[in-house]
């Protein structure tokens, strides 16, 4: 498949925008074994962000875009909060409706999908913040999952509302003095990955951005169990370092420093066992799709 | 184009696909008797529905959950059960957004807890049909048929049509989606009727074979790009619209706001075309007219019969499309008029605001009767309010 679609005839090369050009000569569509080396190697898929500077938000959704395992047959569902501010530069299709109902959308749409395009692989992969993925929208994030509703939900947990001022969310830290939370956020930071087990998730996983081997490896198999399996979860530590009062340089040590063995952000895994058998399966056959062995 | 290349071709379930003004105009047509709810399974049977969501709200959960008997039968491509109306509502919209065509039904509550995603439907140009049956909103609860909930959702950027029976809820399911696929206007569709009234009671309705069905939509007749990565994923804009401090971003939010208002006015063609006019007028050259959508209007005709036996004329004017709102043809049938009662089966009387909105000297409007709750509006009740009316009784408010 690759970049069929997406080549620009003589005629009319010279007068397309050099973003779209370098889309058709260097871009990633298509290609095997596509991870998040090719960053600043070929072109990506993403084209400039407006986060602040330094935000993790743009370097995790750089490794997203990058170990998706079929961009050229991957739509993305959004949800307003920054990451809705990057999606417009996104060379995927995308979706950005309402501020919550991410899941629902995205349910909508890979039954549309699966349901035009019978014996064709077409992924359906929603990102969006922690406010949309367990507060406003948990009712849809929990009943796409009930419905084993084939798709892989990515969160970027910065722990607060970023895109509005730093208020308190859901998976904020017990604790933790925010807009909202004038006294210190008075419950636990709700543990959406147990949830996700129990509500069906066929894979889930816990981490940071600061290991992109670990990522890609993460997004690849959430991509591959949730188009053959059932639905699954990936909860990515993306820190507003704007909120939590950090300078641009500081991200990536905020993320290791959440990420050790009993960090909130220690890697965690969890796959069911039909996903495991397919794994294996994927393994013996060594389709080109199989999982880059270590990460 | 595309979908007509499909014409004479045979679907899955063995139904041939023909032009729609085939279905619509010549077809043989059979006469049935069957409630509302049967009617609407019979149009969805012959639509070619990709995916269909339910929730049930009473009145119109016998008519979904009969669009999933269709959906076990193999007439429509998908159907579940959403969580909730705002869930179902944004799963329409993406079942919308990846090109297949949209069937949903709500009702009351149902249309106000989906509210936030009716005018991100049209603002996202998905030409999605929902048929809606009004009934009272909270608070108290209710479940009798109330209009309320359409004075709400009048300026969602949706087209709205008001079935008065049983034939034209058949038609305009089908018809509308004709319309609201066309490229100049692909905008969502409220189809409403008074819940109970049609849904619930049975009528005389004349309908094409079952082994017809209407043309399939093609999502590639769009003037947006459909979400399938069957077309270039071109980065859609230089900057995202929410950017602030960016002039760009008014001017777009504005301007592709106005367009979704000329675009529902683009439809009035297709419509005219379709559903022979915007309105439908009976004697209007009369003194005393009856103006209303829905119901109303049956109720209306029969009192004019009543008055009729006393000698006093009086003509009626049908508002068959909300949105469109007609208010040329309505400033026409009204011109000669010195009196414009509207009957409404709510407590606001927003038919009423509407007309007087779009007429010159509108003191000549009399805002009812009206009922709400669900209380019927006895033909009686309308003529007691005309000769009142006449009588000098009531005190016609001048404007
Ligand atoms: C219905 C609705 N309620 C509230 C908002 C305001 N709102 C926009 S973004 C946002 C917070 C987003 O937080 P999160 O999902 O965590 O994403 P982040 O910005 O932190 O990446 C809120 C509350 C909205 N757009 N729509
Ligand atoms: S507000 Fe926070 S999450 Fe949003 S772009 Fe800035 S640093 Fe990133
Ligand atoms: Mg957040």
């Amino acid at each position: 498949m690759g970049k069929e679609k997406i080549k620009i005839c003589e005629e009319f090369y010279d007068i397309m925008p050099p973003e779209y050009r370098e889309l058709v000569d260097s871009s990633t569509y298509g290609k095997e074994g596509r991870g998040w080396k090719d960053v600043g190697v070929a072109k990506e898929l993403i084209e400039e962000h407006s986060l602040c500077a330094g935000c993790p938000e743009s370097i995790a959704f750089r490794y997203v875009l990058a170990c998706l395992p079929n961009p050229e047959d991957t739509v993305m569902v959004g949800s307003t909060g920054c990451t809705s501010l990057v999606f417009p530069h996104v060379a995927v299709h995308n979706i950005h409706s309402l501020f919550g109902n991410q899941n629902a959308v995205a349910s909508g749409l890979k039954r549309a999908l699966a349901h035009r395009f019978p014996g064709k692989v077409k992924d359906v992969v929603v990102l969006a913040g922690d406010g949309a993925t367990v507060d406003i929208g948990l009712d849809m994030t929990l009943q796409s999952w009930f419905r084993q509703e084939k798709f892989l939900t990515i969160c970027f947990d910065n722990e607060l509302y970023a895109n509005t001022g730093g208020q308190e969310s859901g998976l904020m830290q017990k604790g933790f003095v925010s807009k909202m939370a004038p006294a210190g956020k008075k419950f636990d930071k709700v543990r959406l990955p147990e949830i996700a087990e129990e509500s069906g998730c066929h894979y889930v996983a816990t981490l940071t951005v600061s290991k992109p081997n670990r990522v890609e490896k993460a997004i690849r198999q959430g991509v591959l169990i949730a188009r053959e399996v059932g639905p699954t979860y990936i909860q990515l530590y993306t820190p507003c370092i704007l909120e939590i009062g950090k300078q641009a340089m500081e991200g990536l040590q905020e993320m290791r420093d959440s990420e050790g063995p009993n960090e909130r952000f220690a890697f965690k895994e969890y796959i069911s066992e039909e996903a495991k058998a397919y794994l294996a399966s994927l393994e013996k056959e060594k389709k080109p799709a199989a999982i880059p062995t270590q990460g | 184009m595309e979908a007509n290349s499909v014409i004479g071709t045979v679907n899955k379930k063995g139904q041939k696909i023909v032009d729609p003004e085939y279905l619509f105009f010549e077809a043989p047509r059979q006469q049935y008797f069957m409630t509302g709810s049967e009617v609407v399974r019979e149009a969805i049977r012959r639509a070619s529905v990709d995916i269909s969501v339910a929730y049930p709200i009473t009145p119109q959960s016998e008519a979904a959950a009969m669009v999933g008997d269709l959906y076990v039968e193999g007439y429509v491509g998908d159907y579940f059960r959403g969580e909730s109306e705002f869930a179902v509502m944004s799963q329409c919209a993406g079942a919308s957004f990846g090109g297949a065509r949209v069937f949903t039904t709500t009702s009351g509550p149902g249309t106000l807890r989906a509210y936030e995603n009716f005018p991100m439907w049209a603002g996202s140009r998905l030409p999605i049909l929902i048929n809606v049956m009004v009934r009272g909103i909270n608070s108290p609860l209710n479940i009798q048929p109330d209009t309320l909930e359409l004075g709400m959702i009048l300026d969602t950027g949706m087209l709205i049509w008001h079935a008065e029976t049983a034939q034209e809820l058949f038609d305009y399911l089908l018809k509308g989606y004709i319309v609201a696929e066309e490229p100049d206007v692909h905008l969502p569709i409220a189809v409403v009727i008074d819940g109970f009234f049609v849904s619930h009671t049975k009528d005389m309705v004349m309908i094409p074979s079952a082994d017809l069905a209407l043309t399939p939509y093609n999502p590639y007749r769009s003037p947006v790009p459909c979400m399938d990565m069957e077309v270039p994923p071109v980065r859609m804009m230089r900057d995202p619209f929410v950017m602030k401090s960016n002039y760009i971003s008014y001017a777009t939010h504005a301007s592709w706001q106005q367009e979704i208002r000329a675009a529902i006015e683009r439809s009035r063609k297709h419509t005219i075309r379709l559903i022979g006019g915007l309105i439908e007028e009976e004697n209007s050259d009369a003194d005393i007219l009856i103006v209303s959508s829905g119901t109303a209007v049956a109720q209306g005709r029969e009192a004019i019969r009543l008055l009729a036996e006393e000698g006093i004329r009086v003509g009626i004017v049908k508002v068959k499309t909300l949105r469109p709102f007609p208010h040329e043809e309505i400033r026409q049938a009204t011109k000669n008029a010195k009196l414009i009662f509207v009957p409404e089966f709510n407590v606001v009387g927003w038919m009423a605001r509407e007309i007087k909105a779009v007429i010159p000297d509108n003191h000549r409007v009399i805002e009812g009767p009206h009922v709400a709750g669900g209380m019927t509006l006895p033909p009686e009740v309308i003529v007691e309010e005309i000769k009142k009316v006449l009588a000098g009784k009531k005190e016609v408010v001048h404007g």
